[in-house]
C-alpha cells in the first residue's frame, strides 16, 4: 500500500490528538514557568478541539464543529484572566513560577 | 495526497507540542505554539471545517500567541528557567502519569464507541440543502446554541472586567493618579 492510495480514517486524528494532550498535560507537570504552563493547558485545548472535529467528521454532523467555537471563547477568556494573574503575582514578587506561589497554601 | 498532507501535518503538530514542553527559552514556547495551531488549523482543513481553521489561524495563532508574547515581553521573564525540581521525583512521576495517560487515550480512540445518538440539529457535515460549511455552522450556532451563544457573550464581559480589574495597580485611582501610600514595588 503507498502513500497515494492510503486513506487516513478518523481513529488517526483521534490518536494523534490524544498524543498533543499528553504532551501537554506533561509539560503543565514538568514545567515550572507559569507562563509556558498556561501554554500546555492551550495545546490541551487544541487537541480537544481536533478530537470534536474528527468526531463531527465521523459522525456526518456539524455540531462538533459548532462546540469548537465554544472551546475557542472559554481559552480566550481563560488566558485574558490568567494572563492579568500572572501579571499582578509578578508585580508583586518579581518571578513567574510555579514555586513562587506557596505563599496561597493555607 | 491526502494522507500525505496529514502525516506532514501532524509530525509538524507533534514536534511543535515537544518544542513547547522542551524549550527553555519561553519566546521559543510561543512560538513552537504557533507551529502546532496552524498545523492543527491544516488538520481542520483536512476534516471540512473551514470556518473552524480559518478562526483558528486568526483567534489562536495571531490573537492568543501575541498576547503570550506581549506579556512574556512586558515582564521579561524570557531568561531561562532554572529546571531543578523542589519535588525530586516529579520530573519521572509525570512522565509515567503521561504514559498512563497517553495509553488510556489510544485505548479509546481505538475502540468502537456507543454513539448512535443523533443530535437536535440534524445538520449534516455535508450534503444537500444546508449550504456551505459557514452557513451550516451559523445554523446550528444561531438556533440550537442560541442561548450557549449569549451565554458566551457574557463570559467574554466578565472576563474583560476581570482581567482590567486584576491588572490594575492597587491604589490607582480612575484618573490615572497612583496613591502615595502603596506603590508595590516595595513590597517583598
Amino acid at each position: 500500500m503507498t502513500l497515494a492510495t492510503f486513506t487516513v480514517t478518523d481513529t488517526y486524528y483521534l490518536v494523534l490528538a490524544a498524543m498533543i494532550f499528553t504532551i501537554g498535560a506533561v509539560g503543565v507537570l514538568t514545567r515550572r514557568n507559569v507562563i509556558v504552563m498556561f501554554m500546555c493547558v492551550e495545546l490541551m485545548l487544541n487537541a480537544v478541539n481536533l478530537s470534536f472535529v474528527a468526531f463531527a467528521h465521523a459522525l456526518n454532523d456539524i455540531t462538533g464543529q459548532v462546540i469548537v467555537f465554544f472551546v475557542l471563547v472559554v481559552a480566550a477568556a481563560e488566558v485574558a484572566v490568567g494572563l492579568a494573574i500572572i501579571v499582578a503575582i509578578f508585580r508583586r514578587r518579581r518571578h513567574a513560577t510555579a514555586d513562587d506561589l506557596q505563599a496561597l497554601k493555607g | 495526497m491526502t494522507a500525505f498532507l496529514f502525516f506532514v501535518a501532524a509530525g509538524a503538530a507533534l514536534a511543535g507540542a515537544l518544542g513547547v514542553v522542551l524549550a527553555r527559552n519561553p519566546v521559543h514556547s510561543a512560538l513552537f505554539l504557533v507551529l502546532t495551531l496552524v498545523s492543527v488549523a491544516v488538520l481542520f482543513l483536512l476534516r471540512d471545517a473551514e470556518l473552524v481553521a480559518a478562526v483558528q489561524v486568526i483567534v489562536y495563532a495571531s490573537a492568543i500567541v501575541v498576547l503570550f508574547l506581549f506579556v512574556i515581553m512586558l515582564l521579561g521573564v524570557d531568561r531561562e528557567e532554572s529546571m531543578e525540581d523542589r519535588i525530586p521525583y516529579q520530573r519521572p512521576a509525570a512522565i509515567g502519569l503521561g504514559v498512563i495517560l497517553l495509553a488510556e487515550l489510544v485505548f479509546l480512540a481505538c475502540h468502537e464507541w456507543a454513539t448512535g445518538q443523533k443530535t437536535t440539529s440534524g445538520v449534516p457535515l455535508q450534503g444537500d440543502g444546508f449550504g456551505n460549511n459557514v452557513e451550516r455552522v451559523a445554523r446550528v450556532l444561531f438556533t440550537d446554541f442560541l442561548w450557549a451563544f449569549e451565554i458566551t457573550a457574557v463570559l467574554l464581559v466578565i472576563a474583560v472586567v476581570g482581567a482590567v480589574v486584576l491588572a490594575r495597580r492597587s491604589g490607582q485611582r480612575a484618573d490615572g493618579r497612583i496613591d502615595d501610600a502603596e506603590t508595590d514595588e516595595v513590597t517583598t
